[in-house]
Formats: structure tokens, sequence, C-alpha cells
């Protein structure tokens, strides 16, 4: 029997993806559906898993009433969503940070190349080792943060002790967002929007010049409009990635403490899966992560298209 | 005259605002690049100082260079930590992650890009609607399955896994949809395989995409922390972040060695920034070519 080249191709197309695919099937979709079913489950990976119906949503998002008010039924899952959307307050600066030296490197001068790859730095070196530094440098005792600090004081005579950045429940957030920012400003962020940058054609400010506009005109009526694609796409790849982060912060440098201030949702997940065997619970919150992650996303197809400009160029 | 004089003043002024603009330019630079570099040189001061020396805290006097240079800790922490292993172990698991990827990876974005077979459209969408969902939720199962399989603390649960990516492919598939098909029809009609389209007329062409996503895959590898947490149990198995974390741990109850602790962390770094430097120019050209299109 002799195959028609249409029939063919067909045949080539299903053994080129079928190694993608077959990991595909095995390690993304069967374990979404699979993750799907445990959180209808409780399972401690030892004995044998039990159907528990909507029990983990409902001690997830549910109250009940205790001596008259309502009380969460897990009340650290909500701190711990709280203290992620805490940290997620730093974006705004980091995202204004990352255009701000995008904007200065894209000048014609001397030396930017040197600058950016300093910038850059942060974001090529393992994580472990930067959490490890500021770690170091946050210490109460001997951390350099704290040497800076209390001699700044002492120079106009305040006789100071040191912050417990790290310790202390009113600096823990504080600090991570601090390294966050330093982490952040000068990394894939700042790459794309000087990739924006250098996309808004040269014309338009020439045309700008050329009516008498100034820096600050440019700037608010020619470049913020131009790279608006590129800040929304910042932006909600920051808010996305937000949702899942800051584990590795509390794993190496708080524990995820102190009193859970610095737990997020991602750490609360490990901890339920790893530290105390509840892997239908833990399903259950990644699943929450997930529809929050989905709603925003949504949103942004439905609003985002009307907040950005797309040129036309 | 008048005229003249009123551009004169003009262009003067013009000139006076770009000197202004370039003072600006520089002093956030300067500011932005003291910020940067400040933390890393401390931790190069404190990776050369001995156990005692770290903790004399002297505000007046900080010491950016140390009275004495410890050398002796880049000796020794080779010998407290297996880092030797740790780099073994990274190294391989970061290959072969990377090949098995890119490998799989442009085969599938091939048939996605140039290919027609049924249902083809329908699972290029599977596959972008799967890179939404958030890392931990598939996370869980398949440490389970990992367990189940008996793989946990063995490369094969470090590598297996994380070779197969839709991002990859959907990043490939991307790039081999904006190359020209005439080459390909022209080795078409000289009689060429599908295979050979492939092999010798995509792949060629697509030097900058692949390399793009080596060096992404590679990084990604290279510096992921909870997957092989997760994985791995005895020190043979761990891989250099999560060996460095170990070496973190080791101090749990104690006043850390801080500077065999930097020292350690800057032997992890050092090598990934070299390899950084040389091959800045992809790094930059693909986060402009993920960022724009992804």
């Amino acid at each position: 029997m002799k195959l028609k080249s249409s029939e063919k191709e067909a045949i080539a197309g299903y053994l080129f993806i079928l190694p993608n695919f077959a990991g595909f099937l095995l390690f993304t979709l069967f374990p979404v559906i699979l993750s799907f079913v445990f959180s209808f489950v409780r399972w401690d990976l030892l004995s044998s898993p039990a159907f528990v119906g909507l029990n983990n949503f409902m001690k997830l998002l549910g109250f009940h009433r205790e001596a008259g008010a309502l009380v969460a039924n897990d009340p650290l899952f909500w701190k711990c969503f709280g203290n992620t959307l805490y940290l997620m307050m730093i974006i705004p600066i980091e995202i204004m940070a990352s255009l701000m030296l995008a904007l200065v490197i894209n000048q014609k001068i001397k030396g930017v190349n040197f600058f950016k790859t300093v910038f850059f730095l942060p974001t090529i070196t393992n994580g472990v080792a930067i959490c490890l530094l500021w770690y170091w440098i946050y210490n109460t005792d001997f951390g350099l943060l704290n040497s800076l600090v209390v001699n700044a004081a002492r120079s106009i005579g305040i006789h100071a002790h040191g912050i417990s950045w790290l310790t202390s429940v009113a600096w823990a957030k504080p600090s991570l967002m601090i390294m966050g920012l330093w982490i952040m400003m000068g990394g894939y962020n700042m790459i794309l929007f000087l990739a924006a940058l250098q996309g808004v054609p040269r014309e338009l400010y020439e045309a700008a010049e050329i009516d008498g506009a100034g820096s600050w005109d440019k700037f608010w009526r020619i470049t913020w409009p131009m790279i608006s694609p590129a800040t929304f796409f910042v932006a909600v790849m920051a808010i996305i990635g937000g949702f899942q982060g800051g584990f590795m912060q509390a794993y190496i440098m708080t524990g995820g403490g102190p009193e859970h201030s610095t737990t997020t949702l991602e750490y609360l997940i490990y901890n339920h899966l790893y530290s105390w065997h509840n892997v239908g619970y833990a399903a259950s919150i990644a699943w929450f992560v997930f529809v929050v992650v989905f709603l925003i996303t949504l949103l942004n197809w439905r609003f985002g298209g009307k907040l950005v400009q797309y040129s036309h160029y | 005259m008048r005229e003249e004089k009123t551009l004169g003043r003009i262009g003067r002024e013009r000139r006076r605002k770009n000197v202004l603009k370039k003072v600006l330019t520089y002093a956030i630079l300067a500011a932005g690049g003291v910020t940067m570099i400040l933390p890393f040189l401390w931790m190069v001061s404190t990776s050369l100082k001995s156990f005692g020396s770290v903790f004399i805290f002297d505000v007046k006097d900080i010491q950016w260079i140390p009275k004495s240079i410890c050398w002796a800790n880049y000796i020794d922490v080779w010998k407290v930590v297996p880092f030797a292993r740790f780099y073994l172990n990274s190294i391989f698991v970061c290959c072969v992650v990377t090949f098995g990827q890119v490998a799989t990876s442009a085969l599938a974005a091939y048939a996605f890009a140039r290919l027609k077979f049924p249902g083809r459209d329908k699972l290029f969408f599977g596959y972008l609607a799967t890179m939404m969902i958030p890392g931990s939720v598939t996370m869980i199962p398949v440490f389970t399955m990992m367990s189940v399989f008996g793989w946990i603390d063995s490369y094969k649960a470090l590598i297996i896994p994380a070779i197969f990516s839709a991002y990859g492919t959907f990043l490939l598939r991307q790039f081999f949809m904006t190359l020209p098909r005439d080459l390909e029809d022209a080795a078409k009609i000289d009689g060429c395989s599908l295979w050979g389209i492939f092999w010798r007329v995509i792949l060629p062409l697509s030097n900058t995409a692949l390399a793009t996503l080596t060096i992404f895959v590679s990084l990604g590898n290279w510096v992921s922390f909870m997957w092989p947490l997760l994985v791995t149990n005895s020190i043979e198995k761990k891989t250099l972040p999560i060996g460095l974390a170990y070496f973190q741990e080791m101090y749990q109850y104690a006043q850390p060695d801080w500077g065999l602790l930097m020292a350690g962390s800057l032997v992890t770094m050092v090598p990934i920034i070299i390899v950084f430097l040389f091959n800045q120019r992809f790094f930059i050209e693909g986060i402009k070519l993920t960022g724009i299109k992804g």
C-alpha cells in the first residue's frame, strides 16, 4: 500500500512531537489531573488516600463562629495569603526602578555596557548565594547594614542599637522586599524595557523636538505610551510571579518566621507537602493560587487592552 | 542680527540642558552601580576573613579590606562540604536536561510550525494553556509519582521530569514560523526528506534561537532549587544550590563561619558569571525575543 504525501506528513508530524508529547502527557497533563483529584483527598503519602469531598476547600476558604465572631477555619492560610500580597507591594517600585535604569542605559554614553552587566549580576547568580549574602548583611549583631546604620546614627549623636532586620515581625517583610528590589531592578525587566525603548521610532522624537518639546514632555507623550505594552507585560508577569514567590527567601533566611510573618503561599504549600505530609491540602492551596493567577490573566485580557497603546509602526 | 542672537541663546540653553542630562544620567548610573556592587564586594571581603575576625563589630572601622587576608577559606571550603561532588552533579544534570529539552522541543516545534496533521492546533493550544498553570500544581503530583516509582534521591528524579517543557516548544515554534519557506521548498524539490529539511535547513537557520533556549534552559536548571530540594536526600545526589543550602544548615545551632559560607557562595557563582560574560549577547537577545512574543 502506498501512502499519500499528506498521510506521510501527518505520520511524520506525530513522530516529531512524540518524545515531547509523551513527556507532556506524563509530567504535565496527567499531574494536572492528578493534582485536581488530590485536592479532594486526604493523604499523608504513607496510608492509603481517603476521599474527603470538599473538606479541603472548606477548611481552606471557610469560616466558623467562635464566641459570636467569625473565625477562619485555617487562619495560617489567610495570614500567608496576606503575607504574599504584602510582599508584592514592592512590585510597582521594582518596575519603576527597572524603567529608570533602562532609560539611563539607553543613553549613548561611555561605560553603559559595564553597568548593564553589573545590574544584571543578581539575576544570573544562583539565588541561594544571594540569599546567604543578604542573610549575612542583615545579621543583627555583625551585619554590614547595621554597621552602616549605627555609624550613621552615631554621627548625628544618637547612640542606637542595630535593627533586628530578619528577626522582628516589623522588619522581616520590608527587609525581604528591599532585597527583592535589589535583585529585580536590573534583571529581565530592565532588558525588556530596554528593548521596548529601542523600538520607539526616532522620527517621533525628532518631530517633537522641532515642535519644541522638552525631555519631560517627550517622555510622557511619546516614550510612556509607546512602551506601554512592555510595561503591561512586565507588570502582569511580576504579579503572576509574586503569587508564586518567596520560597527560597523563607527557606534560607527566615524559616518563614518570625511568627509566620514571611511564610508565603508557596512556602506554605512546601510545608504541607514535605514537612506535614498533607498532600491533598497542599494541592488545594496550589489550585487556589492557580485560580487567582487565572483570574488576573482573564482580567488582563478583558481590560488590559484599553490601557495599552499599540503602535501602528 | 537679532535672529542669530536668539538662535545662539537656544543653542546655549540646549547645550546646558544636555550637560545637565548627562550629569543626571551618570549620577543615577553611579548610584545604581554602587548599590549593586557593594554587597558583592562585602561578600568577597567576608570570604577572605578568618572565623574570629568576622565578628569584630567596630562601626567606626568597617573592614572592607581584611587586616589579615585568609586565603585558607577557599581551600577549606572544598574539604568541609563536597563542593566538587555538587559541581559534578550540577554539571551532569544540567547538560542532560538542557540537551534533552532543546532536542525534544526542536522536534516538536518543527512539527507544530510546519507539518500538517489532524489535531495539531488543538494540541498546541493545550501546550499554551498549561504554561499558565503554577509550577506547584504539577509539582505536588510529580513528587508523589517520584516516590511511587522509587525515584526519590536518584538522578532520574532530577533529570527526567525536567526534560520536557511546553515553554521551549513554544519559543522555538514561534521562531521557526518566521523562517522563509523558499529554502524548504527548494530542498523538497531536490528530494530532501522531512528529517533532512529539519536537520539541514531548519536547524542551521535557527542558531540564535537554539542558543537562546540552551542558555535559558541551562541557567534555569543550574539555579533550580525547590525541585532538587524535594527529591534529593543524600549528600551524594545534591546539586550546587541545594549543597550550598545544606552547607548553611550545618550551622543551624551555631554561629556560622561566615568567611567559609561566603567563600562557598562565591565558588558557586563565579563560573556562571564567566559563562554569562561570554554569552551576554544571547541572553539579551533571548529576553527580547521571549518578552515581546511571549
